[in-house]
């Protein structure tokens, strides 16, 4: 497994190089034709000529694991018997963006519709493997989505993709372990978070709060919540600063107390371990994303009655800060030879009846309408000890920080996260020195890949 | 028949041959307590997995992470079985087919161009026959997987990629096959039995089906599990090549079962993935357990050849 994984990260890596040297040709030319060019297609392309599209029918083919558009699909046909949608399962995250480039690179086998996570979106648009969707109108649906989603689609301008679903962060916790421990509200602030996992492993050294062992994606949202901008972005010219970053230094201090203290469960997040921790009590909580209910419910069942939704701890008492984690979107493919028809079950999928489908079959919703749904927030749960998350999710949803981005080669350099930050999780630097070398070999990457590092 | 052709005159290369005789004539068998104890620590060693499998292909989801792993507790192997065929719509049993699809044709092709090739470099001369040999010997040494990125690109030009063709052609190349075929042909086919043959009126092909084949099937037994072995347990190959999930063999599709627990949202089945696992080796163990006797004599002829 690990073998494909590298082999697929230096597959990305030349595919990536080879379009940017493409890009870096014509890029300061076309912008200006790009935008323009797009915003005379945008006043073309109508909701009459989506229907038409949808009456004349077609076939599509979509890469997704998200498991809810199964449904969403069998509906849509429903709905325009004329179109075929060939849902594929091309692997998930990293298997499919492999796949993906493979297919881009072969020239053939791309599909018209991909799954892509907002943290990927960025090297595929750069790579120009997907269209711009403001020449089909998107730009239109801006206010049908939170800001965070709504932000991670958009590039130079344009729109990328359509937010599917989004992970605002919220902590998610084991309410059985925390009273046996003597915690009867769960940490408001980091700094009682810090108190209180010290206070669980020192009771029993083998439960832990929570587990690390040092997390891409974990770390960066941790990050973005407490106001850090280690990356910027414009255009090729990237920026990549964790050492002067304010933000980057309050989160490394703060869970730097938590490494040294062995206070973290060595259990990498989505291993059959870790399931298990969580399922034996030895996890207590975990801040994670929105979308997280519906794998707890089915990785840890006999956690049902157990866990609990609280806002996610804030750097500073009485603040309402956080980000997103994870989340993801629906692209149309460049290759695609039916990009209107393609277009179409987006929007169905993220905009209109796909995105309550999804919903009911708990997926946790990007867009305004259901997140803001009396049905949505009302909803009790008995795995939750029928508390209304939803309330606390959506909460968390609109208090995301704002202006945070990705690097444009994200996939890359979370990659190499644990060869140089997570070097700090088994003693062999500190957070803060570990953060330093991702960015130096993050910047070392980005030089060779072609783009002008500031 | 068989034991008289493949015994070796003279064994330079000790172990299987001489552990092969000593069974058969136990009388001059010696004890010694330092290999027992290896024996059996090896034998454990090898069997703990298998056993894990087997006892957790009895537990429910959530009993897999409240039990200790080499004990039972709850017996769901049925409801498992019945499970993993009938979870999204049977589609295990579709993989099963596909599994079996690859390995008849795959490796069945495989092991009869490897038996035709190796018993025509074995048994005639030819020119070039040397350059043969070194790009035999070279392809030996280059693994599949280093092959399988290049192979896409170019079946992908072809139109060829995900459908079965992706798997089954790359599958019928076995060049270890090859070669282990030419020196078993080389043993045992005595050049006088040809001969005879010949001079009795027989052609090139009536040679070859009713005098060497015979004498070929320890070879053919041992290159054909090699090659069922090698398409049972492919995972690169139709990684890279199929994006179909209908095309899947079980490798890539139990894969893809485990893979539902690494997203958001995804069914957590680690009890079927088990309980899959269970399946999938079956046949394998059933095979090698069924043609044991042709595997050994097969292998030890070609370990002193070689």
């Amino acid at each position: 497994m690990t073998i494909t994984r590298r082999r697929g990260v230096l597959l990305g890596a030349s595919a990536l190089a080879v379009a940017l040297a493409a890009t870096a040709c014509g890029s300061s030319s076309s912008g200006g034709g790009k935008s323009s060019s797009g915003s005379s297609q945008a006043a073309s392309v109508s909701d009459a000529d989506l229907q038409a599209a949808l009456s004349a029918g077609g076939n599509l083919t979509v890469w997704a694991w998200e498991p809810t558009l199964k449904k969403v699909v069998a509906d849509f046909q429903t709905k325009y018997p004329k179109v075929h949608v060939n849902l594929v399962n091309a692997g998930t995250g990293n298997d499919e963006y492999k796949a993906l480039q493979n297919a881009v690179q072969a020239g053939k086998g791309v599909p018209d519709v991909a799954h892509i996570e907002y943290y990927a979106l960025p090297q595929f648009e750069l790579t120009k493997s997907v269209v711009n969707l403001d020449q089909f109108g998107a730009a239109a649906l801006n206010g049908t989505f939170t800001p965070g989603p709504w932000n991670s689609v958009q590039a130079d301008g344009g729109v990328y993709g359509l937010p599917m679903d989004s992970g605002p962060m919220a902590l998610f916790y084991n309410q059985t372990v925390f009273t046996k421990f003597g915690i009867t509200t769960p940490p408001a602030t980091w700094d009682e978070y810090i108190a209180d996992a010290k206070k669980i492993h020192a009771a029993d050294p083998s439960v832990y709060i929570t587990n690390d062992t040092g997390d891409a994606g974990f770390t960066t949202s941790m990050i973005w919540q407490a106001g850090g901008k280690p990356y910027s972005v414009s255009g090729t010219t990237v920026g990549v600063n964790f050492a002067g970053d304010a933000g980057t230094q309050k989160f490394a201090t703060a869970w730097q107390q938590l490494i040294d203290g062995h206070d973290l469960s060595p259990v990498s997040a989505w291993s059959d371990a870790w399931y298990q921790g969580m399922a034996a009590g030895k996890i207590a909580s975990l801040t994670i994303g929105a979308w997280m209910p519906s794998s707890l419910e089915s990785g840890v069942k006999s956690g049902s009655g157990q866990w609990r939704v609280a806002p996610m701890p804030q750097w500073t008492a009485g603040g309402k800060v956080t980000s997103e984690n994870g989340g993801s979107s629906l692209a149309v493919m460049k290759a695609s030879t039916n990009q209107k028809l393609a277009y179409a079950f987006l929007k169905y999928a993220t905009v209109d009846e796909g995105a309550q489908t999804r919903v009911d079959n708990g997926a946790f919703p990007a867009t305004v309408k259901q997140l803001n749904s009396p049905d949505f927030l009302n909803k009790t749960d008995p795995y939750f000890g029928d508390q209304k998350i939803n309330q606390v999710l959506a909460q968390s949803a609109s208090e995301v920080a704002p202006g945070w981005s990705y690097l444009p080669f994200q996939v890359y350099a979370n990659s190499i996260f644990n060869d140089t930050a997570g070097k700090a999780y088994i003693g062999g630097s500190s957070l803060a020195d570990g953060l330093k070398a991702w960015q130096d070999a993050s910047i070392k990457y980005g030089k060779d890949q072609g783009f002008t590092v500031k | 028949m068989t034991t008289e052709t493949v015994r070796p005159r003279r064994p330079r290369n000790s172990t299987p041959p001489i552990r092969a005789k000593a069974r058969r004539a136990p009388l001059k068998r010696r004890k010694s307590l330092t290999l027992t104890v290896l024996c059996t620590v090896m034998l454990v060693y090898s069997l703990l997995p298998l056993a894990w499998l087997a006892i957790n292909a009895t537990k429910s989801q959530q009993n897999l992470f409240n039990s200790f792993g080499l004990w039972f507790k709850g017996f769901g192997f049925f409801s498992n079985l019945g499970d993993t065929f009938s979870y999204e719509h049977h589609i295990f049993a579709r993989w099963l087919l596909n599994t079996l699809l690859y390995v008849v044709v795959g490796a069945g092709g495989a092991t009869l161009l490897a038996t035709l090739a190796g018993y025509g470099l074995a048994k005639f001369d030819f020119v070039g026959k040397k350059a043969v040999f070194a790009t035999v010997i070279g392809a030996v040494a280059v693994p599949a997987t280093a092959l399988a990125v290049p192979t896409f690109l170019m079946f992908s030009k072809m139109g060829l990629t995900d459908t079965p063709w992706a798997i089954i052609i790359p599958s019928l190349i076995s060049p270890f096959g090859l070669y282990l075929m030419w020196t078993f042909s080389a043993e045992a086919v005595p050049a006088e039995i040809m001969e005879s043959a010949r001079m009795d009126g027989a052609g090139e092909f009536r040679t070859f089906f009713s005098v060497s084949l015979p004498l070929l099937g320890p070879g053919i037994v041992t290159v054909l599990l090699f090659n069922v072995v090698t398409t049972w347990n492919n995972y690169f190959l139709p990684l890279i090549m199929l994006k179909n999930q209908d095309w899947y063999p079980l490798t890539l599709g139990l894969s893809t079962w485990n893979d539902q627990a690494h997203t958001a949202g995804g069914d957590v089945v680690f009890n079927l993935v088990i309980t899959g696992s269970l399946v999938t080796i079956i046949p394998l163990i059933a095979a090698f357990l069924l043609l044991q006797r042709y595997w050994q004599s097969g292998l030890s002829a070609g370990s002193v050849k070689g």
